[in-house]
């Protein structure tokens, strides 16, 4: 599939601001006064809106946007909208009250992390929903999605909160635990899209033309000697070139160089800097991850050119 | 709204065999001829005379070579179209509704003015049948020319897809397949009519009638014993041996 810029930005940034948002409305700890709620809030909200913003972009008709909204029933990218609103919406009345009063409303702060976490989980089902791309077409795709999220809003939100430790454990400890849950997902995901290609459907030229049974199917000739939608969106290939030193570099920048950052940050009592660092480094990983979950998917169009 | 029709009244389809089409691209031109100047935004092409040339088109032919493991190789020329599934994927994805499938005849097809433009149910169709308009960014796929086969303002031969119409080998049907006495019907049913990646479980309503079967040369045909020459018998024998005794 074509990775494109637009698209992986959009997944990236706005998963960290929804997992910073989780973590806002599960009451992490956080310096108090109007304006550090006001700037705070900024944060969260401004990488959520940022990421839904680009995500127009590649659309063909932005201005119509809206009616993406419409058919929540059926379809997870309008749901996916739908909540991202809502999650917004509630996230700007959970600021204000924080802002006003000082107070952070905690049943509100708990609807507001169920959206979040159901926005996630449907901008990765727009994906994960897809046959046609065995590759995404597993439960894993929306557990890494979510626990990307999670790993990279908190590595934000440890490094703006004021919590040396949760429920008992260091802030470094739960930050080191959401960084590797995170990535052994991703490595089982790996492991069972280098796996599985076709294989899950049992797809291939024989049976995309029906003509399996007569013999060995291979294509001939292409419709058109030039390109099309179809080979520029689904048969890309060019992105797949540099896979393997690409998921080295997502997972030093993703996880070694955090995970290492944390732990750090654990033995110098909590540095803030360090787990900002750490979250740079972490979206620069992630965008290469993205950018592979891209590139190396296969699509069943494919098996026609 | 983007929910699959529970059934459709009728099940407009094509038939296509693929033991008749000759891959000369008629189809493909009349209905980008046909389509450009029909139903919604017309079918773009860019660089159309410039070095790499692109463009939408509703029906593209491929060609494959089938190689059995003991006989030689034939090639097949592939039509491909929408398929306008039953559980057609690319509908129930569509965010604005733009995408739909009719209940009355089972058509699917996109209202341009709600399109977006997200390609999403692109990805979604197995078959490779939807391709974004270059200059519009509206999805474009096959209408089935409900255009034509409605028409009353056409003549009555001329009220089928333009792909059927203008098939010089005959290799494209069009009609009814929730009626079992359809042509297109008793055709799937009698040649062994097929659907095209049926583990998507897509229920295309298009159906593929494979090659029939090729004499393969070392069996003994029909015709052989008619065929071979035979030097002891009738005339040929009989100037065989007058030859002969000539010395
Ligand atoms: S062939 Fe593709 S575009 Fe046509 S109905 Fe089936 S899934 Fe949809
Ligand atoms: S490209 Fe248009 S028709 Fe296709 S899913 Fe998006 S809005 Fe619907």
């Amino acid at each position: 599939m074509h990775p494109a810029i637009s698209v992986i930005f959009f997944t990236v940034m706005s998963g960290a601001g929804l997992g910073m948002i989780f973590l806002l409305g599960l009451g992490w700890p956080m310096p108090t006064g109007p304006l550090a709620a006001f700037l705070i809030s900024l944060l969260a909200g401004g990488l959520t809106v940022a990421g839904l913003m680009s995500s127009t972009f590649h659309l063909g008709h932005p201005e119509r946007a809206w009616r993406a909204l419409s058919q929540w029933r059926s379809s997870w990218l309008s749901r996916e909208g739908v909540l991202a609103i809502a999650t917004l919406v509630l996230f700007g009345l959970y600021a204000l009250v924080w802002m006003v009063t000082g107070e952070r409303m905690a049943w509100l702060g708990l609807v507001l992390s169920l959206f979040a976490a159901a926005t996630v989980f449907a901008t990765a089902m727009i994906y994960g929903q897809l046959k046609t791309v065995p590759n995404w077409h597993s439960m894993w795709t929306p557990v890494c999605y979510l626990a990307f999220a999670l790993a990279s809003g908190m590595l934000l939100t440890a490094g703006i909160g004021t919590a040396d430790v949760l429920l008992g454990i260091p802030v470094a400890l739960w930050t080191a635990a959401a960084l590797v849950i995170a990535w052994v997902a991703k490595l089982v995901w790996w492991n069972r899209a280098d796996g599985t290609g076709f294989s899950a459907t049992g797809s291939d030229t024989g049976t995309a033309t029906g003509l399996g049974s007569l013999g060995k199917v291979r294509l001939l000739e292409r419709p058109h000697s030039g390109e099309n939608y179809l080979t520029r969106e689904m048969v890309h290939q060019i992105g797949r070139k540099h896979a393997k030193k690409l998921r080295i570099i997502a997972l030093f920048l993703g996880m070694a160089f955090p995970l290492t950052l944390s732990f750090v940050a654990m033995g110098a009592g909590q540095a803030a800097i360090l787990f900002l660092i750490a979250f740079v480094c972490m979206m620069a990983g992630l965008f290469a991850e993205r950018w592979l979950f891209f590139a190396e998917a296969k699509h069943a169009v494919s098996l026609y050119y | 709204m983007t929910s699959l029709p529970q059934t459709t009244g009728k099940k407009l389809g094509l038939v296509i065999d693929l033991d008749v089409c000759v891959g000369c691209h008629a189809c493909v031109v009349n209905c980008k001829e046909w389509n450009t100047g029909g139903y919604g935004a017309p079918l773009a092409d860019t660089d159309a005379w410039g070095d790499n040339p692109t463009g939408a088109w509703l029906n593209r032919i491929h060609t494959f070579e089938i190689t059995p493991e003991d006989a030689p190789a034939q090639i097949v020329h592939f039509p491909k179209s929408c398929l306008h599934c039953e559980q057609a994927p690319c509908v129930t994805v569509c965010p604005t509704g733009a995408s739909y499938k009719r209940a009355d005849d089972g058509i699917v097809l996109v209202e341009e003015d709600k399109c977006i433009g997200c390609g999403l149910c692109a990805w979604a169709c197995p078959y490779g049948a939807r391709e974004m308009d270059p200059a519009e960014n509206v999805m474009k796929k096959c209408t089935l020319c409900v255009d034509r086969i409605y028409n009353e303002n056409l003549p009555e031969v001329d009220r089928t897809p333009a792909c059927v119409r203008t098939c010089p080998a005959n290799a494209r049907h069009f009609g009814d397949f929730a009626d079992p006495d359809s042509n297109v019907s008793r055709m799937t049913a009698e040649r062994g009519g097929m659907d095209l990646m049926p583990e998507m479980e897509t229920q295309p309503v298009n159906k593929y009638l494979p090659p029939r079967p090729k004499t393969r040369p070392e069996a003994e045909g029909m015709l052989a014993p008619a065929i071979a020459p035979k030097a002891n018998e009738g005339l040929l024998g009989w100037i065989d041996r007058a030859l002969e005794r000539l010395g």
